[in-house]
């Protein structure tokens, strides 16, 4: 994900919530790193949300029902306090929750969020499972194989991004 | 028959933070070990992965090399032709890469992408005791376009004996691909 911010213009995407699994350190650390990177006056400004997974590799579905469940609750007051323009994710079970957040404010007619996905690029011929749950949340999905394309009739495919 | 177009010295290991000790174990079995020194490779670096027993080396093998171990880190010098060095883990992933002339990695996307944009030579791996094995689909679709070779352990020998400069090299992608797609989706420019 992080590598498909280098090239945004900050500016015009402030302020920016990065949502991360708790567990999550590695991430945090590139997060710190990439923001870092970027000029100070043309930063804005960013905020890092730890929240829990909803689910973690190879976990069955029944538990996970709860562990989202837990993510779901978890998540609520940050998306309703943020009340996001747009959600950007690539998948891992962190996102679900908060982009049926975002749907639900979508629905509520608070806020018009637009949710963009990013399959993951291991993703060459089948969808994970939050792309297959995102199909019908995101506004906008985008695949990194022109094979996956071929299959999904409305995803995306705007050439190589790693 | 190799071809000796490429000139193979370093090799770089790496099962990232995976467990794959099947992998560490095939290396130094006996025929993997000829191949390699028929390759022209002297050094081996072998990244192992948290809590590693240390070399489990071919009875074959054993007899004829002297083993040091330091800190976690074993050197395992093999008839004076070539060294094989054990470390768990590395906290400058590229710098391996960069130093080597070929890497045998696991599946895993990141250490994949990491090798293909420095232009190694890449041999993956896969581990067939994980279950829903998705990296698979990965590792097959870069063969497919030329980039890389994929293998499995009980098939690493006959991999390494194709040929490494037929090669393709994977060019980093635009820088602002996405960026300007994002733009033009939420009106920020016409996308021109």
């Amino acid at each position: 994900m992080l590598r498909l911010l280098q090239g945004l213009n900050f500016k015009n995407y402030t302020p920016r919530y990065y949502f991360i699994a708790s567990s999550d350190t590695t991430s945090l650390s590139k997060i710190k790193e990439l923001e870092q990177s970027v000029e100070k006056h043309k930063q804005g400004e960013y905020h890092i949300c730890k929240i829990p997974r909803s689910r973690v590799v190879n976990q069955s579905y029944i538990t996970s029902i709860f562990t989202t469940l837990y993510a779901i609750l978890y998540s609520i007051p940050l998306v309703f306090k943020i009340v996001p323009d747009l959600i950007l994710c690539n998948g891992p079970g962190t996102c679900i929750p908060v982009c049926g957040l975002g749907f639900l404010l979508k629905t509520l007619f608070i806020k018009d969020v637009k949710i963009v996905f990013v399959e993951s690029f291991c993703r060459t011929r089948t969808l994970s499972l939050s792309g297959k749950i995102l199909l019908y949340l995101a506004d906008v999905f985008v695949v990194q194989w022109m094979c996956l394309k071929d299959r999904i009739q409305r995803a995306d495919y705007i050439g190589q991004l790693m | 028959m190799i071809k000796e177009n490429i000139a193979f010295k370093n090799l770089f290991v790496t099962v990232g933070t995976t467990k794959f000790s099947k992998l560490i174990d095939t290396i130094t079995k006996k025929e993997v070990l000829d191949i390699l020194q028929s390759l022209g490779i002297t050094f081996v670096q072998l990244q192992t992965g948290k809590d590693f027993p240390g070399p489990k080396l071919d009875p074959n093998v054993e007899q004829l090399c002297s083993i040091r171990s330091e800190s976690g880190s074993y050197t395992v010098e093999l008839e004076k032709k070539i060294t094989l060095k054990y470390n768990e883990y590395f906290e400058d992933f590229n710098n391996e890469i960069e130093k080597s002339d070929l890497v045998i990695s696991h599946a895993g996307a990141g250490t994949c992408l990491e090798v293909l944009h420095k232009k190694k030579p890449l041999l993956v791996v896969i581990n067939e005791d994980l279950m829903d094995n998705h990296q698979m689909e990965l590792a097959e679709e870069l063969e497919n376009q030329g980039y890389l070779y994929h293998c499995t352990c009980n098939t690493l020998v006959q991999a390494l004996k194709q040929d490494f400069s037929a090669l393709k090299h994977y060019s980093k992608p635009e820088k602002f691909v996405f960026s300007r797609f994002l733009d033009k989706c939420i009106g920020l420019s016409d996308g021109k």
